[in-house]
């Protein structure tokens, strides 16, 4: 073999080397990359009488690991290509979208019919009926990201967003930010320099549906694993408090498993706050200066004002988990410095994207503020961030608008855009329809919106600038605007990541969606329902510029997930493959064809805008554009990071907040001062002023009550669909793929054991089952079953497992395939979509968050 | 001469699969003349990560065996296919793709590590990247080992008298000893995956005891806990056969730990015992 040329290159699942064989214009290789003594040095921390020091390596994930499986993929779409029944200028046959086959057709072809239907909508509709909707994790780097390149296309040729909800943070961002504020990162607290607060100070850690090993905080790879390996080595107790015995109590294996039966996590934490109230054991003294209506709240809790104490055998009636153990866990806790680490960051997923997902993480928040937040070793942390890195060195993170300098839709005012844009040589390109007077879809209810006539929400996902925009009322049609004509997908499926999916299967079967192109890489999930596909490439062959798990936006300073500031020169690896394009490139023949090329592009290619992002950061001022693209990487180093200032510490000790960095340029606009935190009162309110002001508490809004209460889930064992669906299925984010990506595709994830397995030539997605359940059902191991319930069917492979207790189920989300044996969007699907199965429902009626995590099914043996 | 040898630490292995996919990562669409064809896209496990589970819900626990060929200095498919097998003088066990059309090559070895590949028609397994170690190329050892992310799985380049010292040091053990095919890979905390624990919780007057005196005896070992705060004991590493539990010199339970079928695969019938909460 020739020699080979290192490349480098970024994904969601951390930064890798690339071995590239030039002449044969092929990847050989892909591996973490090996830090050399040139590299700045990395950072140490003394505690405990040992000094800790990371390793002189990136980590990858599995997804990562196998890019190369997906670039070369048979299932990659290599031409541009139309549906054999679809024709623009006649019958269109809505109603065949994903049964019938499709003609390989020239770009010219393509880009023409997709060119006229935009002209066609925008002259006979008006604005605000292109509708484009990219997936939230696609390809990795600056340039390239949705925020980025896609909204400056969106923003220039005048499509309209289809609004993400802030499907991570749910619960935090419409439950908990009414009791702490904390918009600007959409309920969840800063993790900033927690992790040598841990590592000194902490005596026990509490996870609560909270599993590292499996989501990597989001995409800081196995950064952590080893800041967790040294917490064990010092003795730092770890409890995990979750329905699957998940893979970090799994490798620390000296831990507390406690299993909350689905949906009562509330009552569980309501146990141990009971414990603490009745023993006397919390922070009273924090408590009485820091909180708001706490003695409210206390005597529902013990039962004063509803007659009904929540003590530890009332906790245990509902999560079947024992009194003593509750109890047990709620001493201990009091009696040692605890860190609760409330899900994957900060907060954020498992429990918070469930019904009562509002709920629990408020009551996350109480458990946490009764043992006195924010002082040494006690705070909401979840070990996957804090690294005592410099977040002073600027360099944007893929939320902050990229080349689009979008201020609506990205973080982009906040910083960037005015180091991005001098206005003059080159401008940013905002929306003007995906704004407060424009037109809104919700993703969620995208279907909706093209079937029913009329469809309301409240709030929009990403607002974080005040608690109030949650409470803004929407409906479509906008008042003013046509309806969609058409939809521009981009990216991953939905129907594998959006509860109930195969809505999505049936919205595009309708004549009201007379125009669909899908612009994606590979022939997947509901790509096959398209009118036109656009071939696009991956990462690896194109230019880039990143930095490793720097997303900023709501996650300011995101990069302290990783050991070493990581910033990237992604290196075109090698020419797309067939006849696909950059992302970049077709967006920018698309304007060509619509008379704006020189508005979009301003003449430049994608390395262009690399090289002007380069110069929008701070690197200039420690490297050159030379240095860098020939090394392809650039560790940050420590020596300037800002003294030690543990998250919240200002809080406990009653100072000012000092902001720093992203966070001074935009305060949020509630917060009247420095000092105390954004609710009314400035504490922390087990009475919520803003519920109260704004909330519908007193009419309709049943589940989000002013104060954290523990309200029997309407996907749970109260309901009446529990007599005929008696299995929970648990389904969080999953381990072997990042949402759809690394999944399907023919990819080398398929033959991972715990990921798929292959029965008969087919690989289905697995279902985890308790053997007792099985043995009920006469289901085997690795055998098919059926999962269903009013909402659909689907079929996986069964797993026995003691990982998970009898009546529960486990089941990961974000199957790439959608397979339908029969009519789609009507029929059972083999391809493992257990989003099929969960609700469409909102967390509530005002709080349009996705509550997914969750649903109730019955399992049988299925022999096709 | 210096070895190859590789030590694998079931203890910090979890499953993640970077060892396995790095593997098709280097293999899959690459040919390493003269060393290996090119391995298929599906179906081969060349690093074949085997589960076993402990115990039964809540007091469980998981064990991953990533189990690549093991380089053995007596191998059993060299002695059937001499022509087709070589061990290098480095400890290194190398398959001639020129001279591994012979179906039955996968059936010689024990431990399940050669595969057919059907595209090539040849015999395949791990070959310790050995392609890399000589060429120096970079990551320059095998892929297996430069990816996993808790160095569960390391490469050690010794005389054998230093692995002697090793596998003493780190009390490393290897897979079915009985048929003495020493081989080149060595596993650490391997009890994890092939023996039993006891464990459970004490209550007093209904609430978990912390502190507790926790004592199994029997089958030849005698040892001692303190509960935690939850009165759970764990007691690990133990052989099939008859214990005692005790608390503060009184008997509390008689235990048997059963014997089980082979612990290769997921075990649902393991042997260990979560004897669930007792009041004292």
């Amino acid at each position: 073999m020739a020699k080979l040329s290192r490349k480098t290159q970024l994904t969601t699942g951390g930064p890798v080397f690339v071995y590239v064989d030039e002449e044969q214009d092929k990847i050989v290789r892909v591996t973490p990359i090996d830090l050399d003594d040139a590299d700045a040095a990395s950072w140490e921390i003394e505690a405990r009488g040992r000094t800790f020091k990371p390793p002189r390596k990136t980590t990858v994930t599995p997804v990562t690991q196998g890019y190369k499986a997906m670039i070369y993929s048979g299932r990659r779409n290599l031409y541009p290509m139309k549906r054999v029944d679809f024709d623009p200028n006649g019958e269109r046959n809505e109603e065949k979208r994903g049964e019938s086959g499709y003609a390989r057709i020239s770009w010219d072809e393509a880009l023409d019919i997709v060119a006229s239907e935009i002209k066609r909508i925008k002259r006979d509709f008006g604005p605000g009926c292109c509708v484009i909707e990219p997936s939230s994790h696609h390809l990795w780097g600056n340039v390239g990201y949705r925020h980025s390149t896609l909204f400056r296309f969106m923003n220039t040729a005048g499509y309209t967003y289809g609004d993400h909800n802030p499907d991570s943070w749910e619960g935090w961002h419409w439950g908990a930010t009414h009791m702490w504020g904390f918009t600007g990162r959409l309920g969840n607290p800063a993790q900033t320099d927690l992790y040598e607060d841990c590592i000194k100070n902490c005596e026990m850690i509490v996870f609560w549906s909270s599993d590292p090993e499996t989501n990597n905080g989001i995409y800081g790879a196995f950064e952590s694993t080893v800041r967790r390996r040294w917490l064990k080595e010092l003795g730092v107790k770890m409890v995990f408090i979750d329905p699957f015995y998940n893979h970090t109590n799994g490798l620390y294996r000296e831990g507390k498993w406690l299993a909350p039966q689905l949906g009562t996590d509330s009552a569980l934490a309501l146990g141990i706050a009971h414990t603490w109230l009745t023993e006397g054991t919390y922070d009273k003294e924090y408590v009485a200066e820091k909180t708001f209506g706490f003695d409210e709240w206390a005597d529902y809790v013990l039962g004063r004002s509803d007659g009904i104490p929540k003590d530890a055998e009332w906790a245990e009636k509902e999560c079947r988990i024992p009194a003593y153990d509750i109890r047990a866990l709620a001493r201990e806790w009091a009696s040692r410095k605890t860190m609760l680490a409330a899900g994957g960051l900060g907060g954020w997923g498992g429990c918070c994207r469930a019904p009562g997902g509002m709920d629990w993480s408020r009551l996350m928040i109480a458990l946490i503020t009764m043992q006195g937040f924010g002082k040494p070793g006690i705070n909401m942390f979840s070990t996957t961030q804090g690294a005592p890195v410099d977040s002073d060195f600027y360099f944007p993170g893929y939320a902050d608008g990229g080349i689009s300098g979008d201020c609506d839709n990205t973080f982009g005012g906040a910083t960037f855009a005015f180091r991005m844009f001098d206005g003059v040589t080159t401008k940013s390109m905002t929306s003007a329809l995906s704004t407060a007077a424009g037109v809104h879809i919700n993703r969620m209810r995208l279907p909706e919106c093209v079937l029913d006539d009329n469809v309301e929400w409240w709030g929009r996902g990403f607002v974080g600038a005040s608690l109030e925009q949650q409470f803004h009322r929407y409906e479509y049609p906008t008042p003013g605007y046509n309806r969609i004509q058409m939809l521009h997908k981009y990216g991953g499926p939905m129907i594998g990541t959006m509860g109930q999916g195969d809505r999505y299967a049936r919205m595009y079967r309708t004549k009201r969606l007379p125009f669909v192109v899908s612009q994606s890489i590979w022939f997947e999930g509901e790509v096959p329902f398209a009118d036109i596909i656009l071939p696009a490439c991956t990462n690896f062959e194109r230019w880039d510029i990143g930095e490793w798990a720097n997303n900023s936006g709501y996650n300011p300073d995101s990069h302290n997930q990783a050991n070493h500031r990581v910033i990237v020169f992604q290196k075109k690896c090698i020419e797309p493959l067939g006849e696909s394009k950059s992302d970049y490139e077709i967006f920018r023949l698309i304007c060509e064809r619509l008379g704006l090329e020189g508005v979009f592009s301003e003449g430049k290619k994608d390395i262009d805008w690399v090289r002007q992002m380069f110069y929008a950061s701070d690197l200039p001022k420690v490297t050159s554009w030379e240095d860098f693209t020939e090394k392809g990487y650039y560790i940050v180093p420590v020596t300037g990071k800002a003294p030690s200032e543990p998250a919240q510490r200002w809080f406990a000790e009653g100072r000012p907040e000092k902001l720093r960095g992203w966070a001074t340029n935009l305060p949020p606009m509630a917060k009247p001062d420095s000092s105390g935190l954004q609710t009314q009162s400035g504490k922390v309110e087990f009475v919520s002023n803003s519920l109260k002001r704004f909330g519908h508490y007193d009419t309709d809004d049943k589940e989000r009550p002013l104060m954290p209460m523990y309200i029997p889930s309407w996907e749970g064992h109260h309901t009446e669909r529990f007599k005929k669906y008696p299995l929970a299925v648990l389904s969080p984010h999953p381990r072997f793929s990042f949402h759809t990506m690394g999944d399907g595709k023919d990819a080398f994830m398929n033959d991972i054991k715990d990921h798929r397995v292959e029965i008969n030539g087919h690989y289905y997605w697995i279902m985890r089952m308790n053997p007792k359940d099985a043995a009920k059902r006469g289901i085997t191991h690795h055998s098919t079953v059926k999962a269903y319930n009013e909402r659909g069917s689907v079929v996986f492979a069964a797993q026995l497992t003691e990982r998970i207790p009898e009546g529960t189920c486990h089941c990961y989300e974000s199957s790439a395939e959608y397979e339908p044996i029969g009519e789609p969007g009507k029929s059972t699907d083999i391809g493992g979509c257990i989003n099929i199965l969960t609700p469409a429902r909102f967390l509530s009626k005002y709080a349009s968050g996705m509550a997914t995590e969750h649903c109730l099914v019955e399992i049988e043996k299925w022999e096709g | 001469m210096k070895q190859h040898y590789l030590v694998i630490d079931i203890e910090q292995c979890f499953d993640c699969n970077n060892c396995f996919i790095a593997c098709k990562d280097e293999y899959v669409g690459n040919a390493w003349p003269p060393y290996t064809d090119a391995q298929p896209r599906h179906g081969h496990r060349w690093m074949n990560i085997e589960r076993t589970e402990r115990g039964a819900y809540p007091r469980i626990d998981v064990a991953y065996r990533p189990t690549p060929c093991m380089h053995c200095e007596d191998a059993p498919c060299e002695k059937t296919h001499p022509e087709a097998v070589i061990r290098r003088e480095d400890g290194i066990v190398l398959i001639d793709p020129h001279k591994a059309q012979d179906k039955h090559l996968t059936k010689s070895c024990p431990y399940g590590a050669i595969y057919w590949n059907d595209e090539s028609g040849t015999a395949q397994k791990c070959t310790m990247c050995a392609h890399l170690i000589d060429s120096g190329d970079a990551p320059s050892g095998p892929r297996c080992v430069h990816s996993c992310p808790t160095e569960a799985i390391k490469h050690y380049c010794l005389e054998p008298a230093e692995m002697e010292q090793k596998i003493k040091d780190e009390k490393l053990e290897i897979l079915l000893p009985e048929l003495n095919t020493k081989p080149h890979v060595f596993y650490k905390n391997y009890h994890l995956f092939n023996k039993a624990f006891v464990a459970g919780g004490f209550l007093k007057g209904g609430e978990c005891v912390k502190g507790a005196d926790a004592r199994l005896t029997g089958n030849g070992i005698d040892e001692r806990q303190a509960t935690d705060c939850f009165g759970d004991f764990k007691f690990d590493n133990l052989c099939p056969g008859d214990y005692t539990l005790y608390s503060d010199d009184k008997a509390v339970r008689k235990v048997t730990v059963p014997e089980v079928g082979a612990t290769d695969t997921i075990a649902f019938n393991n042997n260990s015992q979560n004897l669930g909460n007792i009041e004292l």
